[in-house]
């Protein structure tokens, strides 16, 4: 039977049929549910890994050992897994070894809008680009092959709206070789300079071979479809897609299904056939740059644009000249940007840590929100771990204000690499105070295990991390645990440990509201004749809460009755609704 | 003929199952199709938008202005914002739900009055649909985006009626079944 495939599912199912055996990934939107769907296959060694940069040596470790391997990661994952990536690339596989990273044009979900493409070329990977579910599948098979036909990694990159799409797939049996044996090997796995100088050389050689055969067309991988040549197309992975519905037979494609390295010759012999040629690719001029460097005239950035998606609508729009007619109903659309969901339990903090009136180094996951109004309480973003390590520079700059600045940190985030941060703080002692917000899952991308949980991606009983023992173990004597569903203890806790001498880690504990296993109280509801109009209640920016006619009203269909805003009503106005 | 079909709401209001069954149906009727979904921060109450097109042979998974023949609207506001993107003579459904955003929330700004007047007097061909009594009197307010798949349903000649009854019984947990199975009939029946 046919079947919708999400991106992320097929490029599974691929790596199923492709025999892999060991996958280990760090979520991260929108690649999370590569690595879910793999979990299902009982034949793959699945794991949500720490970081990227583990997720990447686990797959180097076990494509050396015999078993094709398997990592994905979000664009800014493919930051922490470049390490292992520029080197391992140098050494090179046994057995298959296959990376996948997600960039997010239009940052849908994201800190940044990098481009990925360039991690390829800096650290001479090949790379091949999807452009729907079908060759998700397809390539992620590919992949296995090219690793091990050219001795290297192959990273596969991924866009959000192939990632994020469904589309048909055909899908084939399972080829497993078993394990490829091991040979003992330091010329070639242990980089040191002088095996490494050696492996420069066939590195060098390697994209050499891999340019002559993708000017061959790379099996099929570089397709030329010839229509009317006024227009040529040089494109790659879902701006095919987008070309094609834009211009369909009034346009000739070169479709680049490598796009590292790229061919030469492949061009310059599709660009003689045709009058004006169109570079389409979203984010950085990457194919036109190559373009311009073999001498190849194209038309790219100068017409579109290096930020956000590109669409049919805007070729259209450039390249024929055509916009669609559309209505406009004149109605003041305000925004809706996301919020903390009702009864998530970061809104205690944040409300907490807004009494308190702290500077406060944010990080990344849902709790990002905290500062969107009325909470407004994040200072920085950067990047994962870094609300850490950044308040401990803020506090060595600055340490007579130490006491009034905190950094925040989800369970996972600070898995994955705010415990180095913590580990500086109380090595180089700054008077720090780091909140973990530890809500029992990895929540933003949708809730996966991670090692405090206590479970594996299966969901399976696992080892769960003492974040209080860890904390303790790395010299952080203060720790302090606090439920974030009540507001006094909160604020208490917080205050205790930015009063007391030393660093601290204060723990707010409570568990996602929207799990699963997470018991709710009946909805909460407003006392019409008790309500006095202030608002207190409106100031924790609860999506459940609203004024109408003057008083306060809360939506059953969203509260979880969490009580945090009956702690701000001084009038006793909310009240306890039935079950 | 492709046709594009866009279904709007706020995050949490069970959109993308409507798309997916959407998606199912249509599969199952022998089209082409492509669904694109949000996945990440937007669905933290935000605004999000799910597309699905459908056809001989689809391209490009997103649906621009000016390209739907059906949007789908759980939300008043979320129809306003969309309707750019209904074609001209495409129809919009939508569910006469308010729910404020934050900045109405908090008092910065009011929540637009007159939204359906206004997208009547900009030529939409508009189906009303008062979803959450329906679906509490169903039996769960959830089940919101189950009476609009079933409003869409009647106003889909592409797909039989028993093909969206299999896409739904397969898309949803059995316990539920017929609360849900109840849903589409009354979204069906309005």
């Amino acid at each position: 039977m046919k079947k919708l495939f999400l991106g992320n599912e097929a490029v599974a199912r691929g790596l199923y049929e492709a025999g892999c055996r060991v996958v280990s990934s760090y979520p991260g939107t929108p690649s999370t549910e590569v690595t879910e769907f793999a979990a299902a296959y009982d034949e793959i060694f699945s794991e949500w890994a720490p970081n990227e940069k583990v997720a990447c040596e686990v797959a180097f470790g076990a494509a050396v050992a015999g078993a094709r391997s398997f990592c994905a990661m979000k664009h800014v994952g493919l930051n922490v897994a470049a390490d292992p990536l520029f080197t391992a690339s140098y050494t090179g596989v046994n057995a298959g070894m296959v990376i996948l990273v997600a960039d997010d044009p239009g940052m849908h979900s994201s800190q940044n809008e990098q481009d990925s493409r360039h991690y390829a070329m800096g650290s001479k990977t090949m790379m091949l680009e999807p452009a729907d579910s079908a060759e998700c599948l397809d390539y992620t098979k590919r992949a296995f092959e090219l690793s091990e036909k050219f001795d290297t990694p192959v990273i596969i990159r991924l866009t959000t709206r192939v990632a994020h799409s469904r589309s048909t797939a055909p899908i084939a049996d399972r080829v497993d070789n078993g394990l490829k044996e091991y040979t003992k090997n330091p010329q070639k796995y242990v980089m040191v300079p002088a095996n490494a100088k050696g492996k420069h050389v066939v590195v060098e050689q390697r994209i050499l071979d891999q340019i002559a055969y993708c000017e061959e067309g790379a099996d099929g991988l570089n397709t030329v479809e010839y229509n009317s040549k006024k227009i040529g197309v040089i494109t790659s992975g879902i701006c095919y897609q987008y070309a094609k519905e834009a211009l369909g037979e009034n346009a000739s494609y070169l479709k680049l299904g490598c796009v590292y390295p790229l061919p030469v010759d492949l061009i310059k012999n599709f660009a003689a056939e045709c009058e004006t040629v169109y570079v389409l690719e979203e984010l950085d001029d990457y194919i036109e740059t190559h373009c311009r460097k073999i001498g190849i005239e194209v038309i790219g950035k100068d017409a579109f644009t290096l930020q956000g998606e590109y669409s049919q609508s805007m070729i259209a729009k450039v390249i024929l000249g055509k916009e669609n007619e559309c209505l406009k109903s004149g109605v003041n659309i305000v925004p809706r940007p996301p919020v903390l969901c009702a009864g998530c339990p970061h809104r205690g903090l944040f409300y907490a840590l807004k009494q308190l009136n702290v500077t406060v180094s944010g990080d990344i996951g849902c709790y990002t929100l905290g500062a969107s109004q009325p909470l407004g309480m994040i200072d920085t973003v950067l990047c994962m771990g870094a609300s850490v390590s950044a308040l401990h520079g803020r506090n060595a700059a600055d340490p007579a204000n130490a006491k009034k600045s905190v950094a925040v940190i989800g369970d996972s985030t600070f898995i994955h690499s705010g415990v180095t941060g913590l580990i500086n703080i109380a090595y180089n002692a700054t008077d720090s105070v780091v909140i973990i917000l530890d809500n029992s899952i990895t929540g933003m991308t949708g809730h996966q295990q991670n090692p405090t949980t206590g479970k594996n991606i299966k969901g399976e009983p696992a080892n769960a991390v003492s974040l209080e023992a860890l904390a303790k173990a790395v010299g952080i004597q203060n720790v302090i645990v606090v439920d974030p569903y009540n507001l006094a203890e909160t604020k208490e806790g917080i205050k205790n440990a930015l009063e007391a001498d030393g660093p601290a880690v204060v723990i707010s504990r409570r568990p996602c509201a929207l799990l699963k296993t997470v018991k709710h109280n009946p909805p909460l509801k407003v006392n019409p004749d008790k309500c006095k109009s202030c608002k207190m209640c409106m100031k924790i920016g609860c999506p459940a809460i609203s004024m109408k006619d003057g008083k306060a009203v809360i939506d059953f269909t969203q509260c979880l009755g969490c009580n945090v805003c009956s702690q701000l009503c001084k009038f006793g106005a909310i009240e306890e609704g039935k079950a | 003929m492709n046709k594009s079909i866009m279904i709007v709401g706020v995050g949490g209001q069970g959109t993308l199952l409507a798309s997916r069954i959407l998606g199912a149906a249509l599969l199952d009727c022998g089209y082409d199709v492509k669904v694109s979904e949000v996945h990440g921060m937007s669905q933290r109450g935000g605004s999000v938008v799910t597309y699905v097109k459908f056809g001989e042979s689809i391209a490009s998974p997103i649906i621009e202005k000016g390209e739907a023949d059906i949007i789908l609207a759980f939300e008043k506001l979320e129809a306003a914002r969309w309707l750019e993107y209904l074609k001209p003579d495409g129809k919009i459904i939508v569910n006469t739900q308010q729910i404020d955003p934050m900045p109405v929330v908090m008092g910065s700004t009011e929540y637009p009055e007159g939204i359906i007047e206004a997208l009547k007097a900009a030529g939409a061909d508009i189906e009303t649909v008062d979803a959450l009594p329906m679906a509490v009197e169903a039996g769960n307010s959830k089940a919101v985006n189950v009476i609009l798949i079933g409003a869409m349903a009647k106003n889909m000649a592409d797909i039989a009626k028993e093909k969206w009854i299999k896409a739904l019984t397969e898309s949803v947990p059995p316990k539920f079944l017929e609360l849900n199975l109840k849903a589409f009939e009354m979204g069906y029946n309005i």
